[in-house]
């Protein structure tokens, strides 16, 4: 078995899976039922001066019949009072000292700033999270988001945080930036000892269609929520592997968005982080989740020939360059396996519509009666000439293994867009002809 | 003795409950998402009316059920009533490319009941008249499926119809001739007001020759439609064969779509001779209204029964008993009412069961249904249209793509055509006559209309089952030539 725990910038827990700052940390009740499932670590809901919550808070984008695969919010931090909270800490710590938990905080005022932080320290939190990320409400009273959209600004409170902090800080980062990783450096050069992301995604998920409301409405009016759940992975990812291959940033990275399970888990450690956050997946199916997750990743860690997450964190961060980088003369193209096809033709009328006309369909004669063939019904094939090699026919096709991108040897050496250009410019080649 | 209900009302509509309940919202959400939404599907090639199969699943997923009940009906009328007794798997769904992926086909015809009962419960008429109203009168005989489909289609390109049925009701064999558990009558009512909203006149109870003068009707009318089904069950051609309790299986099923199922006298003891589908449905409906016994007496064997594998594994689950190779030589009456039946053994001999000496046995019923097929109309017709050409099997001659006659202005659809099939074809077969009738009337061929999953298929987007039809046992055999 491989050993999953964690030293994620001096703060230890047992494995890399800790439960995100949000409903399901709000309570010291819920710390206990994550650390009995098996969590590693909590994120405690962000404390900061009391607010007030609205019902309703929650919406969800449903897609062909698959609940929340994004979901929204616009609940704000922690409604309960920083007494109980610190002291609701103290109580899981107490209990749980070989788990990690952190205070997440999100105060205005420098003065209020240094008092939040003694106060997470007396607490016994392991570590503090600065939520500079939170999209709706607090951003509108200069917190949150607004923060963390400027980098300036950021490396300011951070400042004055660090100037407090005697145990290790987390720096919340919110996507709704041009580019996350000005404020991944900001934190880097206030002094942060790490950085966690993704926070939510401005969004609005739905309109009711019979009242006009979108979703989650509030007596008849909404507001603009976080969006969150598997559908931001592709989008958290890109911003995880950003801050990890950015030589300035230099920080263990915390992924957070929309990880379900122990494959989402090792895609964001391959790509950077070293420690992990989940907090829809758990608001969708609860803390028993985990299970699978430790034993998924240490089953994987294992055919892989890993002692533990170190040896595939960051794994991936190098195989994503510039686009310039790319190789122009590599070439692969779709091949149909006629014998499992079953005839939808789904990649037929893709290609055809939707990308660059590369597949015919022909005559079945020559392929015989396949799954789903009907008698002088034609087949789908690819003119490999022709195609591409863009995938799509690949990606629609409902059969695994029906469609392989195969490799093709075109003789020709690797030329990136740079090469290319240095080459064009010397005369030693000829331009590449324009596609007809 | 003569027989009588057995079971009480609450038993009786407990045991005859639908089969298969519509969908709710979710179900059907979750079935639609099955559907792959193929290109050039072949469900829609193995449906006989080229129902959009991809395009109405789509409109289901995306919460348009009206829009997908407006695909299912501009393609089959009927849509509704199909979407329960077609044996869909061997047409659509025995099609569905998912059932070679997930062994398991997207579920075409459940859902297309969850979208056709979503307007015609509602009272939403999605078809209208395409064309304006061109003052020519067509007269359909027979208000079955094949009558019905003709005169829907006609009066949506603008026909003044007329509809004569000598039943009090319209639909045909799909008001008064399927399980009950597959279908209420009520379903295939609403179909005929569907229809009579789109401006066909319904002349129900009227009996030709007695109420109508056919020639007369031929000479006013520009075209005229026969849909006129088959007639009565085969005879047996045995002794004992005309006591009371030896009822046509149809006229029995009749019984139970026409009266409170608590007051349809059902046999203890049921024989139902012949083993095709209508055999299926009476033994099912039989033993579910409280027979204690229902046996299926066929003189071939097993593997050359008519009805299909899904309906004999029904049977069999419902009880019935199956004597194959075997034929009634009597019925034994006693005071009047059947006692028994004679039952031989058979072998083949040259191809056909011959009785095998000394096999007789005497076997105790109190009620046998003649499920042995039907008699074609052959004298009928010949006598309402002297001259028209039949088969050597009693079917009437037709151009196959315009279902036009011999005669000039007849056309022909369904049983009284076809031999008898389903009532899938049956539409597909009147919609034919009526455009057959179009283009002979009006020189003006009538196609379509484009089907938009199959939006630019080689050989055009316009209807493909509809023209070429195929069935899944052909494709199988074509697949598996041994």
């Amino acid at each position: 078995m491989a050993d999953l725990s964690v030293n994620f910038a001096g703060i230890r827990s047992p494995n890399p899976f800790w439960v995100a700052s949000g409903p399901p940390s709000n309570t010291a009740y819920q710390a206990h039922r994550a650390f009995e499932a098996g969590w590693g670590g909590v994120v405690w809901k962000t404390i900061g001066d009391p607010i007030v919550n609205v019902a309703s808070r929650y919406s969800a984008l449903n897609v062909a019949g698959q609940r929340m695969i994004g979901f929204n919010n616009i609940e704000l931090i922690s409604d309960r009072s920083p007494e109980t909270n610190f002291r609701e800490i103290r109580e899981v710590k107490d209990r749980w000292p070989g788990h990690a938990v952190i205070a997440s905080l999100m105060v205005d005022t420098r003065e209020r700033w240094h008092e939040f932080v003694k106060r997470a320290e007396d607490s016994g939190a392991d570590g503090i999270e600065l939520n500079f990320g939170c999209p709706h409400g607090m951003c509108e009273r200069g917190m949150g988001s607004a923060v963390g959209q400027n980098p300036e600004v950021a490396e300011i409170i951070v400042g004055w945080v660090m100037e407090a902090a005697r145990i290790p800080v987390i720096v919340k980062l919110t996507p709704n930036i041009t580019n996350v990783v000005h404020a991944a450096r900001a934190a880097k050069r206030a002094g942060a000892d790490a950085i966690s992301l993704i926070n939510t995604i401005n969004s609005i998920t739905n309109v009711d269609l019979d009242t006009l409301t979108p979703e989650p409405h509030v007596g008849g009016y909404s507001s603009h929520g976080g969006y969150c759940g598997p559908a931001v992975k592709p989008i958290a990812l890109n911003m995880v592997q950003s801050c990890a291959a950015d030589p300035e940033v230099g920080l263990p990275i915390c992924g957070i968005g929309g990880i379900g399970g122990w494959r989402d888990a090792a895609e964001f450690i391959a790509l950077g982080s070293s420690c992990l956050q989940v907090c829809t997946a758990i608001m969708h199916r609860g803390f028993r989740i985990v299970e699978d997750m430790i034993d998924g990743l240490s089953d994987y860690l294992d055919s892989k020939g890993h002692a533990g997450i170190d040896g595939l964190c960051g794994a991936s961060v190098a195989r994503l360059s510039d686009w310039k980088y790319l190789d122009l003369h590599y070439k692969r193209v779709a091949r149909i396996d006629h014998d499992t096809c079953i005839g939808c033709n789904l990649c037929y009328i893709a290609c055809e519509d939707g990308a660059h006309q590369c597949i015919d369909l022909v005559d079945s004669a020559p392929y015989g009666l396949g799954p789903g063939r009907v008698p002088g019904k034609p087949v789908p094939k690819v003119r490999e000439d022709d195609c591409v090699g863009c995938n799509l026919c690949s990606l629609v096709c409902p059969v695994d293994g029906c469609i392989t991108m195969t490799p093709v040897d075109t003789g020709r050496p690797k030329m990136c867009w740079d090469d290319y250009q240095t080459r064009l410019a010397k005369g030693e080649i000829e331009p590449i002809p324009a596609h007809p | 003795m003569s027989v009588q209900p057995i079971l009480d009302a609450r038993t009786a509509e407990a045991n005859m409950a639908e089969a298969k309940p519509c969908y709710t919202p979710q179900e059907a959400l979750i079935e639609a998402n099955r559907c792959l939404f193929c290109f050039d599907a072949p469900c829609i090639m193995a449906c006989p009316t080229g129902i959009d199969v991809p395009s109405f699943i789509r409109k289901i997923a995306g919460g348009n059920p009206t829009g997908a009940a407006r695909t299912i009906l501009s393609a089959n009328v009927l849509g509704g009533s199909c979407a329960r007794v077609c044996p869909t798997e061997v047409l659509c769904e025995g099609a569905c490319v998912v059932l070679d992926l997930e062994g398991d086909p997207v579920k075409i015809g459940r859902l297309q009941r969850y979208a056709t009962d979503h307007v015609l419960e509602r009272g939403i008429d999605v078809l209208a008249p395409r064309l304006p109203r061109n003052g020519r009168k067509v007269s359909v005989l027979g208000a079955g499926p094949a009558g019905l489909g003709c005169a829907a289609e006609l009066a949506q390109l603008g026909y003044e119809v007329t509809v004569y049925e000598r039943k009090p009701r319209g639909g045909g064999l799909n008001t008064y001739g399927i399980a009950y558990y597959k279908m209420r009558p009520e379903v295939s009512l609403g179909e005929v007001e569907m229809i009579e909203r789109l401006g066909v006149t319904f002349r129900f109870g009227v009996e030709i020759g007695r109420d109508i003068d056919i020639a007369a009707l031929a000479r006013e009318s520009d075209a005229v439609f026969l849909g006129l089904g088959l007639g009565g069950a085969r005879r047996l051609g045995i002794p004992g064969e005309d006591l009371p309790e030896v009822v046509d299986a149809l006229d029995f099923i009749e019984q139970i779509r026409t009266r409170p199922l608590h007051e349809v006298p059902v046999g203890r003891r049921v024989a139902v001779l012949g083993c095709g589908n209508t055999a299926i449905d009476a033994v099912t409906q039989a033993l579910r209204l409280g027979a204690e016994k229902a046996v299926i007496v066929y003189r071939r064997g097993e593997e050359d029964m008519s009805a299909y594998g899904f309906e004999y594994e029904l049977a069999k689950s419902d009880g019935a008993a199956f004597e194959f190779h075997t034929v009634p030589i009597e019925v034994i009456g006693e005071g009047g009412h059947v006692r028994a039946l004679l039952l031989a053994r058979t072998r083949m001999v040259d191809g056909r069961p011959g009785i095998i000496p000394g096999s007789e046995r005497i076997e105790e019923f109190d009620l046998v249904l003649k499920a042995v097929g039907q008699e074609t109309q052959s004298s009928l017709l010949e006598s309402w249209f002297p001259g028209i050409a039949l088969d050597d099997r009693g079917r009437v001659l037709h151009d196959p793509r315009t279902m036009r006659t011999s005669l000039p202005k007849v056309f022909v659809g369904g049983d009284c055509a076809n031999g008898g099939r389903e009532v899938v074809n049956a539409v597909a077969d009147g919609k034919k006559a009526a455009r057959g009738i179009h283009q002979w009337l009006a020189d003006e061929a009538i196609e379509g209309p484009v089907q938009p999953s199959r939006l630019g298929c080689a050989d055009g987007a316009l209807g493909s089952g509809f023209d070429h039809p195929i069935r899944v046992p052909e494709l199988l055999a074509a697949m598996n030539p041994s």
